[in-house]
């Protein structure tokens, strides 16, 4: 099970990121999750949302490139060593790490922690069968 | 077997070449003291009288003419013939500066017609071939060139312009065409859209392609043939003599002949005018020979290239101009060495890149910078940054390997890069020296 994340190039320079989420906030888009990642020249904008495809869809619009790439958004709770606990399951199954980053928002002290990994479908299977729950994408336009 | 439109003029002897190089010139010189006071006054200034030209030895007494020449003689300062025995113009994109407007007679039309017609069927094609003209048609002298030129030799004609990509394969697929002529880019992407389609290089019917009116590598070359399973060949020309056709590629496929009957080439050094000898690099150097509306003598066409009189295993005896290198208004000294954009495009194109580059030039603590800007395409974009960065590095090697010097590369958002009349501005010297 895997979600898809929304990548965005994105020039490294005042304003660019701004420029973006003036689109987004045009068309109503509620970011789940959001990460940067960047080089000195650019960067590239991570992010969840509700409505994966209309997204897309409103940006190449506007002009932007963006990809789509499968990550794990797995549901953790929102207290000391929950985090631990989770990325210890992966270790026992020897899954790297590619970047992971945290959801914004959380209810009734869960959170939600995004991973990008090579082989999703293995790292999922591992996070289930140790009891961590695993969002689909339906599950997303719940939280 | 190797075929002419005009064998008599196209394998003619040097000694038979030089004759007719010789009536021509003394009576296109004639020609133009007595009809464009333009250049007469030019002449005067220089000292030169038409008695003073016999023969093509006498070539370099003439002065030069340059594009500030034809800017300042805008629009009617270089005409030979009165308007009423013109017939048409045709017309440049005016991106590095003012418009070039050239005027033709029917005999001007007619002559640069069959110059394509040279070109096409030194591409193989004869009056059973069906030839698609993909060039613009309008003010662009690509498409009524080609257009013309394929009349002549009697091949269907299909003139489809440029554009349109679907009904252009449409055609190619229920028409049959043989030939295809449009720039070497368009070629490229119709490669890619008839592959993206299934098409391999044995469905689609095309045996030649005449691609020009830009610069191209020879590694963009096959991938060409490759990928639509033809011969694709160069060809040449400029507005301010004619169109496409000046020169064009044979069965060699290693450089243009040039039409000699009707253009005299000579290199020449770009600084101090001398003219150089066959296979030294310079500036080209065109005199129109029997032009009547815009008879150019000694036009500076600023592309820099080589010319070789070797045997030509065609059976052509027409010299030979290499592709142009570059252009001498546009070349850039950084660090003290010589780089043409020409040089970078080629290298982007080479790696997968589109042409959606521009090139800033800078000084930093007296030292020079090159940066080249790219801009990002769907195609090119990952999610993962080290793969993006490796594909920078690798266009960096590859431009260092070009050039001999170390280039930034920058990548920017998709259409970011300043354009000016469609075209991007390629080049920003910011050295204030």
């Amino acid at each position: 099970m895997s979600v898809k994340q929304i990548s965005v190039f994105l020039e490294n320079k005042p304003g660019t990121l701004n420029a973006m989420t003036n689109v987004l906030t045009k068309h109503n888009v509620d970011l789940r999750a959001l990460s940067l990642a960047e080089t000195t020249d650019f960067g590239i904008a991570r992010f969840i949302v509700g409505n994966t495809l209309e997204t897309v869809t409103i940006l190449k619009e506007e002009g932007y490139i963006s990809s789509l790439t499968p990550v794990i958004a797995a549901e953790i709770a929102d207290k000391p060593g929950a985090l631990n606990e989770v990325l210890q399951i992966l270790t026992d199954n020897q899954i790297n790490v590619e970047y992971m980053y945290a959801s914004l928002g959380s209810k009734n002290g869960t959170a939600y922690m995004i991973f990008r990994v090579q082989d999703y479908k293995k790292a999922a299977a591992a996070l289930e069968s140790a009891h961590v729950r695993v969002l689909s994408q339906e599950d997303l336009a719940e939280i | 077997m190797e075929r002419y439109y005009q064998p008599e003029i196209e394998c003619a002897s040097r000694e038979a070449m030089i004759e007719i190089q010789n009536e021509k010139l003394v009576k296109q010189v004639k020609h133009v003291w007595d009809n464009v006071p333009y250049c007469r006054k030019k002449m005067e200034d220089a000292g030169v009288t038409p008695d003073d030209i016999k023969s093509i030895d006498d070539l370099h007494k003439l002065p030069f003419l340059s594009k500030a020449d034809l800017r300042d003689a805008y629009p009617y300062g270089l005409l030979g013939t009165p308007l009423k025995d013109c017939v048409r113009i045709q017309s440049t994109s005016g991106t590095t500066g003012k418009r070039v407007v050239a005027f033709y007679t029917q005999h001007d039309v007619d002559l640069w017609e069959e110059c394509c017609a040279r070109a096409i069927v030194a591409a193989g094609g004869t009056n059973e071939d069906v030839c698609q003209v993909s060039y613009g048609y309008g003010l662009f002298t690509g498409g009524p060139g080609l257009n013309g030129g394929s009349h002549k030799v009697g091949c269907l004609t299909i003139p489809t312009s440029s554009g349109n990509t679907e009904r252009q394969i449409m055609f190619i697929m229920d028409l049959s065409a043989t030939i295809l002529c449009c720039t070497p880019s368009y070629a490229a992407y119709l490669g890619e859209s008839m592959k993206e389609m299934g098409l391999g290089p044995d469905d689609i019917p095309l045996k030649a392609g005449i691609f020009g009116a830009e610069a191209w590598s020879e590694e963009m070359r096959q991938d060409i043939q490759n990928t639509l399973g033809i011969k694709a060949y160069d060809i040449y020309g400029l507005t301010e003599l004619s169109g496409p056709g000046v020169a064009f590629e044979c069965s060699a496929q290693n450089g243009m002949h040039i039409n000699e009957d009707h253009f005299i080439a000579e290199i020449i050094d770009p600084e101090t005018g001398e003219v150089l000898p066959d296979g030294t690099q310079g500036e080209l150097v065109f005199t129109s020979l029997d032009k009547e509306a815009f008879p150019l003598l000694r036009y500076r066409t600023r592309d820099v290239c080589t010319l070789t009189r070797e045997k030509c295993s065609c059976g052509r005896t027409h010299v030979k101009m290499a592709k142009p290198k570059g252009r001498t208004d546009d070349m850039l000294i950084i660090r003290g060495v010589n780089v043409f954009p020409s040089q970078i495009e080629t290298v982007l194109l080479n790696k997968g890149y589109p042409a959606n580059y521009q090139i800033i030039v800078d000084r930093v603590n007296n030292s020079d910078t090159l940066d080249v800007l790219v801009e990002m395409t769907q195609e090119m974009f990952t999610d993962n940054l080290g793969e993006i960065a490796a594909r920078q590095k690798d266009l960096v090697e590859g431009l260092k390997s070009m050039l001999g010097i170390k280039a930034k590369v920058s990548l920017v958002a998709p259409k970011s890069i300043a354009r000016s009349e469609g075209k991007a501005v390629r080049v920003i010297d910011k050295r204030k020296i």
